[in-house]
């Protein structure tokens, strides 16, 4: 999608809420996806659409844990952190990842492929450990299966580019 | 066991709207519609005694009825679908099973308490059940279940669906009336309570999605039948427990409320794993205080659980074995609060890191016997705090006190963590490998 028509999605978004704030979030999800994170000048972009100034978005922004306001990896890998994951063996899946990774938590790979990032509760405790790719969430893991689904995500990717 | 709530399910896939029309799904809606006035359908859920499932508790009914009638403008319905209560993963299961009975749900409550429209607010990360949802409110308008004049009634209404980004707090709900509205999701102060001043200043009912769902079967089968689901005689309706850790069979189950602690644990979640010894539980999500093995015959239902020291909350079970350390499982608790603290009050936003602290210390082997009575004030202090996240992150500390004390004092006075598998979450292999 070009800026232009992404624009004008958002303006039906945006006259379609209740009150043009409402639609800040699904503005500034909306902008992620189109650059891959909120970067400055998206914020402006979001704040001009919404009738906001860019200090009200920022507040928005930085409130939540999934709009990211620095450079994140093309998938942003969300690790759950919280205790039924924990009960599970989390934290020593998570240092597992890390190391296959090479990467600690809230850093990048040097290809820019993923970015690692505890994260709170995913709701899938039953399937402990879990992570959220992209609008995907994976249960039962073990750093080998992990492994094997980003693998097969940067071969996705490859594939897209290749295209 | 009549199983209200999943008796639309499929094996492994999304009840159809075709399917749960033919199966009597909607009947309650034309039966609310068109036979009952709107206060009629209000009170039928107040005599039904259905509780709110969302974790606190209130009767859903009397939450309806504090909504006044005579104030101008509009008013609102929100369904509370920010489940973001560590262990707990019900309205997901539910909602990735059948988005119909919360959307039916939701018409007959905005019907009772007039509202023209109403909204999901659904967390980041259940793009599944928003689907459903999405998908369900498109084929109720083409049918005429949801838009102008539904069933050919005088009755009018449109649901939303709001997706989140990711921030616990959004589940309490003034904090989500200020999300909805594209504000930074603070508590509000109440009173004014939401039912007379809520989202952009109007009336507004928020409930649960379990609490939603439930609605169709007590307007369609009546307040006794549903009284009649639940194991105890206080009790009403069945309950969405959902297990994690160290069980057999760590699902989500459609009981009758009221079901002791045990039965649940030994019967549909397969016992403990093997090799696993119950040492305890959350019995009802990351902000309730501990159960331990003396509390397994409680009667799983809110007064019962209350009454043994505890809260029902979500239902979200968490099951600890004979290898976890409690202050362990305590700081990763603790540790989420203090992170998901909006920092709007002070004792909140200072108390939780100083109590992270201290059980950081605890754990490291480097605590004083003087912590424990700063943690036992600390349960008392935080209930200062502006909103119920910081009481709620103080169950699990509180419970530590009170049932694992020698736990503490033993990590205080041997300098160190007794628990090899605690330290690194547990020594389990997660299943799979």
């Amino acid at each position: 999608m070009t800026s232009d028509e992404l624009r004008q999605t958002l303006k039906k978004k945006i006259s379609a809420a209740v009150t043009p704030r409402e639609a800040a979030v699904a503005v500034m999800k909306e902008l992620q996806g189109h650059y891959g994170w909120l970067t400055d000048a998206a914020l402006r972009e979001a704040a001009d659409l919404l009738g906001l100034s860019p200090l009200q978005v920022e507040e928005l922004a930085t409130f939540y844990e999934m709009i990211y306001r620095r450079p994140v990896g093309n998938k942003v890998v969300h690790v759950c952190d919280s205790i039924s994951c924990w009960a599970m063996g989390g934290e020593t899946f998570l240092s597992q990842l890390e190391a296959e990774l090479g990467i600690h938590v809230g850093e990048t790979t040097a290809d820019g492929m993923f970015t690692l990032l505890p994260c709170c509760c995913l709701g899938n405790c039953g399937n402990a450990p879990t992570m959220l790719i992209g609008d995907k969430l994976y249960g039962e893991l073990s750093v080998e299966k992990a492994m094997a689904i980003l693998t097969n995500e940067r071969e996705e990717k490859e594939k897209r580019e290749a295209r | 066991m009549e199983q209200p709530l999943f008796q639309h399910n499929k094996p492994g896939r999304c009840v159809t709207f075709a399917e749960y029309r033919e199966e009597g799904g909607f009947g309650a809606l034309k039966k609310g519609l068109q036979e009952m006035s709107p206060g009629e359908v209000q009170q039928a859920v107040q005599d039904s005694g259905l509780r709110g499932r969302g974790g606190a508790g209130f009767p859903t009914g009397k939450k309806w009825s504090f909504v006044p009638q005579d104030l101008p403008g509009p008013r609102w319905v929100i369904c509370n679908c920010d489940e973001m209560e560590p262990g707990t993963y019900k309205d997901r299961v539910l909602l990735e099973a059948n988005p119909y009975s919360l959307l039916e749900g939701m018409v007959l409550a905005a019907y009772a308490i007039g509202a023209r429209q109403a909204f999901i607010f659904i967390r980041r990360g259940y793009e599944t059940a928003a689907a459903n949802l999405q998908r369900g409110i498109d084929e109720c308008l083409a049918a005429g279940l949801l838009g102008e004049n539904i069933l050919g009634s005088d009755f009018s209404c449109d649901i939303n669906m709001h997706s989140s980004a990711g921030r616990y707090i959004c589940g309490e709900e003034t904090a989500l009336m200020n999300a909805l509205e594209g504000k930074r999701a603070n508590p509000r102060a109440k009173p004014p309570f939401p039912a007379v001043k809520g989202l952009w200043g109007g009336p507004t009912v928020v409930n649960n999605v379990e609490s939603l769902a439930n609605v169709p079967g007590i307007v369609a089968k009546g307040p006794e039948w549903f009284k009649g689901l639940a194991k105890t005689p206080e009790g009403a309706g069945t309950k969405l427990f959902c297990l994690s850790g160290h069980v057999v069979t760590p699902s989500c189950f459609e009981l009758p409320l009221g079901m002791p602690l045990a039965e649940i644990i030994d019967g549909p979640a397969g016992g403990m794993r093997p090799g696993s010894r119950f040492k305890a539980c959350l019995p009802g999500g990351a902000s309730t205080p501990f159960f331990s093995a003396g509390q397994l015959p409680v009667p799983m239902d809110f007064d019962a659980v209350a009454k043994a020291g505890s809260r029902l909350g979500t239902g979200g079970i968490v099951v600890f074995d004979q290898d976890t350390c409690m202050v362990a499982a305590t700081l990763n608790l603790i540790r989420f609060y203090a992170r998901e603290s909006c920092g709007w009050c002070t004792p909140c936003r200072e108390g939780l890191p100083y109590v992270r602290y201290m059980l950081e210390q605890i754990e490291a082997g480097e605590g004083s016997r003087e912590y424990i009575s700063i943690l036992q004030d600390h349960v008392q202090l935080l209930d200062y705090s502006f909103c119920a996240l910081a009481p709620g992150a103080m169950g699990p500390v509180q419970g530590l006190l009170s049932h694992f004390m020698d736990e503490l004092e033993e990590h205080i006075d041997t300098e160190r963590c007794p628990f090899t598998a605690g330290k690194n979450g547990g020594a389990y292999t997660p299943p799979g490998v």
